[in-house]
């Protein structure tokens, strides 16, 4: 990482500055001072600045304001033999988001106000912003609501037994009625375990084909539907974790329309992958599935599904049905993967690739440069609550936030070089169109992409 | 074209013509051309003459090394690749989950690496799980991996045999009905079954409870320019039919799948009773199909359950032929994969 | 193809006429004898030889077909993937077993062949027929019965069609590498 030491002032110059907070789509400058955004404007000349000034240049570049993940696995406490805050925080940095949010399935679990300081004081040491999800659930086991006062109390921003629905109607019931006053979310991971004992990916033809257990889209949309059904009970408010199956996107569309207080996420494999790469091809349909086949890099929850589906998740995030991408970054270690695909974890190491991915939808016309970066920003920090808004803008006095990508520059995604721990992609070796260039956090430049920008332009 | 590569050794006009690239792996059967299925049975054909002889040994693959690891248990399989190997002079050795550090919790891939290290030419494996061998052929570079069952997926040696069983009393599969009847679902023999029955032509009826039929193994649409790249649907005759009655109607094969019983207790389907009265073959199931119809099951049997037993020790019955088979198909195979080369043009 | 013509049908005719007499003089007749072709082309050899016999003795003698893949000592370059049933219509036990090839060249292949014969059962005597004997032994093996002896170099390929398998009788050198 060439974190740079910290001046008194930056300006990024020339860049189309994507700002949807402040409905700015433009060619301009930005000027940071003391960590905080000072200027927006078409033209500050360097010269007209007093003292040292770092300047970057972006022509070409797109500039807005760090993304937000509102959905990571940090690994930490646990599983440090998977990821670290640190290195998790590094590979988000590289992959342009200024704000995470650890998922709270750790060992043990972040279901108390001293694990979250935990996280917290860990995250503070790392470049990028460390937010935390608390428990539902005591231990995330089901049965008892956690402390979810003292959790908010410790700076949790949201609720959540990721990796693990909220099985017990009656808890999930209970835990949206609670959580009523406390300004967080319950963010459910939806699947229907009667639905998918066993299933290790996408019932269809590819499953079949493989022998693997499969899981039907139903197990994801029946838990839905629960779940929205008890969001309009309860008036508590939902967010509604990685869907995948255009059933999950129309029932959340028509819950909105209802006015409910209903939020939702998509991660990016799900808006470019389908069921197919489980036969080691990256996509290419073949009458046979030879050595390559069972590619465990796309065993993930929920799972690769078809062609509709995608469409669906893709037209969803358009039409803002589905609020945010989030990542579901889930990082393991090589024996975790290194197996049968039955024996192998769920899950995708996603920080380092998510821009490139979900740019696909851009260059093939399905979304606007603009809305994608709004799904990326204020998508999530609306997801999580008012607090959240200064991080997503760049208005003058919040915190400079801020990533620098050029959404043309083609790049081939090699697992040696990701930050994180988790090497476990799919897409190793495949070309990506959109690399982030440099990430500020707090006016300071923690990731540079070397050889991308010049940055050198110091008076 | 003839060309002589030495003063003995040449590709005939006569000749069957050669099989293109030499094959690697044996992890299913779908990627088996029409031609290497029936090279590979024509193959299985001499190999029964060895099997016939008083002298059951021939050397052609002296100093070759094949592992039979097993994580399931198996007696036939196993057996038949032992005596295969055997036969042909290679030196076998039989490692099984339960006597070795399987046990021990040492992964699958430094299982194969090991052995690999040790000059193992071939490795056929069992285990429980779809798509292990895949991921040996994938991790080992110098190694030829044949499936001998992985989880519900694939069996082509089975499937293989099944073909050679049926081909040998129907004189050709081309133009045949077969009907496969059972668990298809959870049934690696059934899946190899489909892509070598209708690799060479036959029709393809799978019959069993609704609740055990599996999704169709190529997209909706393959062959019609919408999805598989407009190639043919190797599997366009392939079709399901709940109703056995209905299903065995003209068929010239009947193979029966077994029952795993504890499928029962999952639900799957009501009871063994309810099973046996609408999917069990017995004779009078038997006499709608044609009239020398044959009855094959891949064993073991559930006799009186998947085939009545009248049935099942009848002389449609094929089934203690198919387990002679096993041993000359797998001969072939391994004959292909240690010992034979395609002579170059 | 090009190539240079050594025997043209009459002269085949001519060396397999010549080649059946002497294994009738060497045998004493045609009693006990069988004639084992090596597939390919020892088995259109092998019938020719045993018609004349038919035609000279009126004495049916068997004639095998010996696929020899199985025994091949050089596993890993030559053997075919295509492997055909060997059949012998009579037991080769106490029988003079002639192994019938079209060329005789390093001797590996006649030592495969009667490997194979050896596990069928015990000939009283294995001979050896070819029609071409080109040279270049690596084995300590020769010959009985040779229609024509052909010197070549080692680079050469000696080719041989018969009717049956290849529509022409014809015998030619070759250059190897020539496609």
């Amino acid at each position: 990482m060439a974190a740079k030491a910290h001046i008194g002032q930056t300006l990024i110059s020339g860049g189309r500055v994507i700002d949807p907070a402040n409905g700015l789509d433009a060619v301009t400058d930005v000027l940071i001072a003391d960590g905080v955004i000072k200027a927006v404007n078409p033209s500050i000349p360097a010269e007209s600045l007093d003292g040292e000034v770092q300047v970057i240049r972006a022509d070409g570049m797109v500039v807005c304001p760090g993304f937000i993940d509102i959905h990571t696995h940090l690994r930490e406490p646990g599983f440090e033999y998977k990821e670290t805050i640190a290195t998790g925080a590094a590979a988000a940095v590289r992959g342009g988001f200024t704000t995470i949010c650890a998922m709270p399935n750790t060992e043990p679990s972040i279901d108390n106000g001293a694990m979250v300081d935990y996280v917290l004081s860990r995250g503070a040491t790392t470049p990028a912003r460390v937010k935390v999800i608390g428990c539902v659930s005591k231990d995330r086991a089901g049965h008892e609501l956690a402390d979810m006062e003292e959790l908010i109390d410790a700076g949790v921003v949201a609720f959540s037994d990721d990796g693990d629905p909220v099985y017990d109607a009656g808890l999930m019931r209970l835990a949206l009625t609670y959580s009523r006053g406390l300004g967080a979310p319950i963010t459910n991971h939806c699947q229907e375990h009667a639905l998918c004992c066993g299933g290790v990916m996408a019932e269809g033809w590819v499953s079949s084909r493989l022998g693997l257990a499969g899981i039907p889209a139903v197990a994801e949309e029946a838990m839905v539907a629960r779940d929205i059904g008890l969001a309009e009970l309860t008036g508590g408010r939902l967010h509604l974790a990685h869907l995948s199956s255009a059933g999950s996107v129309a029932m959340v569309r028509q819950a909105k329309a209802r006015g409910l207080l209903v939020t939702a996420e998509v991660c990016p494999h799900h808006l470019l992958l389908t069921d197919q790469w489980a036969l080691g091809l990256q996509c290419s349909p073949s009458v046979s599935a030879g050595p390559a086949a069972y590619d465990t890099h796309t065993k993930v929850y929920p799972p690769l599904r078809g062609d509709l589906d995608v469409a669906a998740c893709i037209a969803g995030l358009a039409d803002g049905t589905i609020d945010c991408v989030a990542t579901d970054h889930a990082p393991h270690d090589r024996v975790s993967k290194e197996c049968t695909y039955q024996d192998a974890a769920f899950g995708i190491s996603v920080l380092e690739t998510a821009l490139g991915t979900v740019l696909a939808t851009v260059h093939d016309g399905s979304i606007s440069l603009s809305d994608m970066v709004e799904r990326m920003t204020t998508g999530p920090a609306r997801v999580l609550g008012d607090g959240f808004a200064k991080y997503a803008g760049l208005t003058p006095g919040t915190p400079a936030d801020i990533v620098v990508f050029d959404p043309n520059a083609l790049w081939t995604v090699d697992v040696n070089d990701f930050a994180s721990m988790g090497r476990n992609t799919p897409l190793n070796g495949v070309e990506l169109r959109g690399r982030v260039a440099a990430t500020l956090v707090g006016g300071r430049v923690v990731f540079e992409e070397p050889g991308m920008l010049n940055t050198g332009g110091e008076l | 074209m003839v060309v002589a590569a030495t003063g003995d050794t040449r590709i005939l006009q006569s000749d069957p013509p050669p099989v293109q690239g030499r094959r690697r792996h044996v992890l299913d059967l779908d990627d088996f051309t029409a031609e290497e299925l029936t090279a590979t049975l024509d193959n299985a054909d001499a190999m029964r003459g060895v099997l016939e002889r008083d002298v059951k040994k021939v050397p052609a693959l002296r100093g070759r090394v094949v592992i039979t690891l097993f994580y399931e248990a198996s007696t036939r399989t196993r057996i038949s690749f032992e005596e295969a190997g055997k036969i042909l002079s290679a030196d076998v050795i039989n490692m099984t989950a339960s006597a070795s550090s399987v046990e021990k919790g040492e992964s699958l891939l430094n299982t194969g690496l090991t052995l690999q290290a040790m000059g193992v030419d071939v490795i056929v494996i069992r285990h429980p799980h779809a798509g292990a061998p895949h991921f040996l052929a994938r991790n080992l570079a110098n190694v030829a991996v044949i499936n001998a069952g992985d989880g519900a997926h694939a069996h082509p040696t089975q499937g293989l045999l099944d073909l050679y069983t049926a081909r040998a009393h129907l004189g050709g599969i081309a133009g045949r009905k077969v009907v496969i009847v059972g668990d298809v679902l959870h049934s690696r023999v059934a899946r190899s079954a489909v892509w070598g029955f209708a690799g060479l032509g036959a029709s393809v009826v799978l019959c069993g409870p609704p609740t055990l039929m599996p999704d169709p193994l190529v997209p909706q649409g393959w062959g019609t320019g919408t999805g598989g790249n407009g190639a043919p649907n190797p599997l366009a005759d392939v079709t399901v039919q709940p109703d056995l009655d209905a299903a065995i109607e003209g068929a010239d094969l009947v193979m029966a799948l077994r029952l795993q019983t504890e499928r029962q207790q999952r639900g799957f389907f009501p009871s063994v009773r309810e099973y046996i009265r609408r999917w069990q073959v017995n004779d009078d199931r038997m006499a709608r199909a044609n009239t020398n119809a044959l009855l094959m099951h891949p064993g073991p049997m559930n006799e009186g359950i998947e085939v009545s037993s009248r049935l099942a020790h009848g002389e449609r019955s094929l089934i203690e032929e198919q387990v002679t088979n096993g041993v000359a198909i797998r001969m072939a195979l391994l004959y292909q994969l240690a010992g034979a080369t395609v002579v170059e043009d | 193809m090009a190539g240079r013509r050594i025997m043209d049908a009459d002269e085949i005719r001519r060396a397999v006429t010549r080649m059946f007499h002497e294994i009738l003089e060497r045998n004493h007749g045609a009693d006990e004898l069988l004639l084992a072709g090596i597939r390919t082309r020892g088995v259109p050899l092998a019938q020719r030889l045993a018609r004349h016999i038919q035609d000279s003795e009126n004495a049916a003698v068997p004639v095998g077909r010996l696929d020899i893949n199985l025994y091949r000592d050089d596993l890993s370059e030559r053997p075919r993937l295509r492997i055909r049933p060997t059949t012998m219509p009579a037991d080769v036990t106490g029988r003079t077993v002639v192994l019938v090839d079209d060329v005789l060249y390093t001797g590996r292949t006649v030592r495969a062949a009667m490997d194979a014969i050896s596990d069928l059962g015990r000939p009283l005597r294995i001979q050896v027929a070819a029609l071409v004997d080109r040279g270049h032994r690596e084995l300590p093996i020769r010959a009985d019965f040779v229609g024509k002896n052909i010197p070549t170099r080692q680079m050469e390929l000696v080719r041989v069609r018969f009717c049956e398998t290849d529509g022409v009788d014809d015998v030619s050198i070759l250059e190897r590498g020539a496609p």
